[in-house]
């Protein structure tokens, strides 16, 4: 089996795959990438995602189908193991992801299998040439995302998550659990820890007039799959995307990370807020990973920092809608 | 969740940790048989969910089982204040006695997460008896750490790295190594999110013990261990807290006067922190949940009523898929059940948000609709200073 990668799929297929006699494996989102044939461009979904929804006849599962599928969404499998055969929500049901990708050509799984099987989930969709997996399940243990992470790497495999909003692209595409009417397409990236105060952001982007280029809601656990410097490379090189707003919140660094990344290669402006500034040390603040330890993680650290890079830092929550539009000369 | 030093020391002790003998009483008479039986010399120790306890006189020295009882009596009961516990500080409701070991050194262990390197991280110093962040500022170079590899685990090899740099040598290195590997057994089959000893002590006749312990538990990780429950102390936590727990809603008391409900954890900091940039003073943390359903901001309403210092609610809710009338109906219909009577500013949005301020405005509560996030808290601090 190994030893047998085919030579014409280089980099994007891997050795498991092609032992499985999978075609079709899709190209890992990792960098600019645009449609010959419609021109579409967005990072991370489009109107060309297809996407396979692991636990779709749960309660989570079934509701946010028919919301996705109400967007626009290219819904074109589920998978709850035990249920396969079955139509649920007008969606075909499979055992496991590898099928539901060997039938309907799936190239993007989103999660809303409870915690204690998420992980499991998670790898299973890795390992079925998933390119883009996004888990909206909040609660995994810390642990079990360490040896999930351990498992993707060296895959040709994106996760966004867990305990995450998802991802969307106005008019195109929408990949999780945010509410799609609040979203306008245009041109302003918005990249979160946080669920709906990453929709009032966008709300208060929209009513004035600044539409999204694409919302992705990272995830508020500690280990998280994609982080914010992961996210603000593709907004960088995303030519649909001419400024970021950024919203962090107490606890670890992806900040001040953040921050060092835009102030070395960001040429776009970035706008920034973080959660917490009243948040007490030691708490954990609903977040998994919110919580200031040892005095590190603390929301003022994180102002400074990212102020020095240069990113356009937001005191109010109230105000980041209209420091973008004076930042873009348009208020 | 956090748990008991003694707590800690049992389930250390599993993984072939040496902790030094000791039993964890709750009566001056217990402390003293438990002194007797321990030789005589003992060191009391005080049980609470906070460190800084030997400088507060929570750790004290008895020289013979009749002072151990003294010490006993004098200390339970006692409402021990250390730099941790804050000003109100705990009370002291159980004691370990321990047996008094002669120490030549002591050194510092800690296993934690680290977030960006996405594994577990070893970190030892011989500064022992420090806080880690103490070291970190003071000594950042008597910090030594190894990275576990996060499917295969501490190997030996870094076991004995640490071990080397701590100056374990000859006799200790063997010991060391697998106090070391114990620890790193320990923190992940008991799902910690942190495990500390600190002091790792050696004794006069050579040998290693964790002196004192600290083992906070994943939270995430609580459904696979049933048997955590019967570790948690609600003593050591804030009542309102534990009811949260019960109602399934996150919940953080804080000092000010403002209550404020809010669905998402996110949000909810973010709306703390535009009451205090209005000149407010937050009274919660409170996060209902994404969906908001009448239950839980019925729930809610009784957690933040239930705090004498709230002068006014703030509610924060951003609709989104939940329609804004439901939720309207649902704060409504718990405001009338709870018969709130501070007065309460809403901030809705999201879909049918113009039924849903109608639906306010005419309910006869005291509620103000407020139309954005910043006019919300500054009318919720206005009316808190008049009530």
């Amino acid at each position: 089996m190994l030893g047998t990668r085919a030579p014409f799929v280089e980099g994007t297929r891997s050795a498991l795959s092609s032992a499985r006699g999978l075609w079709y494996i899709p190209v890992p989102f990792k960098g600019k990438r645009w449609c010959k044939e419609c021109g579409a461009l967005s990072i991370l979904v489009d109107e060309h995602t297809r996407v396979v929804v692991q636990g779709i006849t749960g309660r989570e599962g079934t509701f946010h189908t028919q919301q996705m599928k109400a967007y626009g969404t290219k819904i074109v499998a589920g998978v709850t193991p035990g249920k396969g055969g079955t139509v649920h929500e007008g969606v075909p049901v499979f055992n496991t992801v590898e099928q539901a990708v060997r039938e309907t050509e799936a190239n993007t799984s989103v999660i809303y299998v409870p915690a204690a099987f998420a992980a499991d989930a998670i790898m299973e969709a890795a390992d079925a040439g998933i390119a883009l997996i996004v888990c909206i399940t909040e609660g995994i243990p810390a642990l079990d995302m360490v040896r999930v992470m351990a498992f993707l790497k060296d895959r040709p495999t994106r996760l966004i998550g867990p305990n995450c909003p998802g991802v969307i692209s106005p008019g195109k595409c929408k990949v999780g659990i945010m509410p799609g009417h609040i979203h306008r397409a245009g041109s302003i990236g918005v990249v979160s820890r946080s669920g709906t105060l990453t929709y009032e952001a966008v709300w208060q982007l929209t009513q004035r007039g600044l539409g999204q280029s694409t919302c992705v809601g990272i995830g508020g656990d500690p280990i998280v799959g994609t982080n914010f410097v992961d996210v603000l490379r593709l907004f960088e090189q995303d030519e649909q995307t001419e400024a970021v707003v950024l919203i962090g919140e107490i606890g670890g660094t992806a900040e001040e990370e953040a921050a060092a990344f835009v102030r070395a290669y960001m040429t776009k402006p970035v706008i920034g807020f973080v959660a917490g500034q009243t948040a007490p040390p030691g708490r954990r603040m609903g977040h998994a990973g919110a919580i200031i330890s040892g005095g590190r993680g603390t929301a003022a650290e994180k102002m400074w920092a990212m102020e020095e890079a240069g990113i356009h830092v937001v005191r109010s929550p109230a105000e980041i809608g209209a420091t973008v539009a004076r930042v873009l000369g348009r208020d | 969740m956090r748990i008991h030093e003694y707590q800690a020391k049992e389930l250390l002790q599993r993984y072939g940790v040496m902790v030094p003998r000791g039993e964890a009483v709750v009566t001056p008479e217990a402390a003293r048989a438990a002194a007797e039986k321990l030789g005589g010399r003992v060191v009391v120790k005080a049980q609470i969910h906070a460190g800084g306890r030997g400088k507060a006189g929570g750790i004290r020295l008895a020289d013979s089982p009749e002072r151990a009882y003294e010490l006993a009596r004098e200390m339970l009961g006692m409402t021990l204040v250390t730099p941790q516990t804050g000003p109100q500080g705990r009370l002291v409701r159980t004691l370990l006695i321990e047996e008094a070991l002669p120490i030549r050194q002591e050194y510092y262990l800690g296993i934690i997460l680290d977030r960006a390197a996405r594994c577990p991280v070893l970190m030892a110093s011989p500064a022992g008896g420090m806080d880690i962040e103490e070291i970190a500022q003071r000594s950042p170079e008597l910090i030594f750490k190894e990275h576990a590899h996060p499917a295969l685990g501490l190997q030996p090899y870094q076991a004995r790295k640490l071990a080397f740099a701590l100056g374990f040598a000859g006799e200790q290195l063997g010991p060391a190594v697998r106090f070391l590997l114990g620890l790193y057994r320990a923190f992940v089959e008991l799902d910690a999110s942190l495990v500390e000893v600190n002091p790792l002590v050696v004794t006069e006749d050579g040998r290693l013990y964790a002196l004192d312990a600290k083992v906070t538990f994943d939270d995430n990780a609580l459904f696979r261990h049933p048997e955590y429950a019967e570790l948690r102390d609600v003593n050591e936590e804030e009542p309102l807290e534990v009811e949260a727990s019960r109602y399934d809603l996150n919940y953080i008391k804080l000092n000010g006067t403002i209550g404020c409900m809010v669905n998402g954890a996110g949000l909810a900091m973010a709306t703390m922190d535009i009451i205090k940039l209005a000149g407010g003073e937050p009274a919660n943390f409170l996060d209902v949940g994404g969906s908001a359903t009448t239950e839980r901001v019925e729930n809610g309403f009784r957690l933040l009523l239930s705090d004498p210092n709230v002068r006014a609610v703030l509610i924060n809710i951003f609709g989104g898929i939940v329609r804004c009338d439901i939720v309207a109906e649902g704060v409504i219909q718990a405001a009338r059940k709870i018969g709130v009577t501070v007065p309460i500013v809403v901030r809705l949005e999201g879909t049918n948000v113009e039924r849903a301020r109608e639906l306010l405005a005419q309910s006869g509560l005291k509620i103000t609709v407020a139309q954005s996030m910043s006019e919300a808290a500054e009318r919720v601090v206005a009316l808190a200073r008049q009530g």
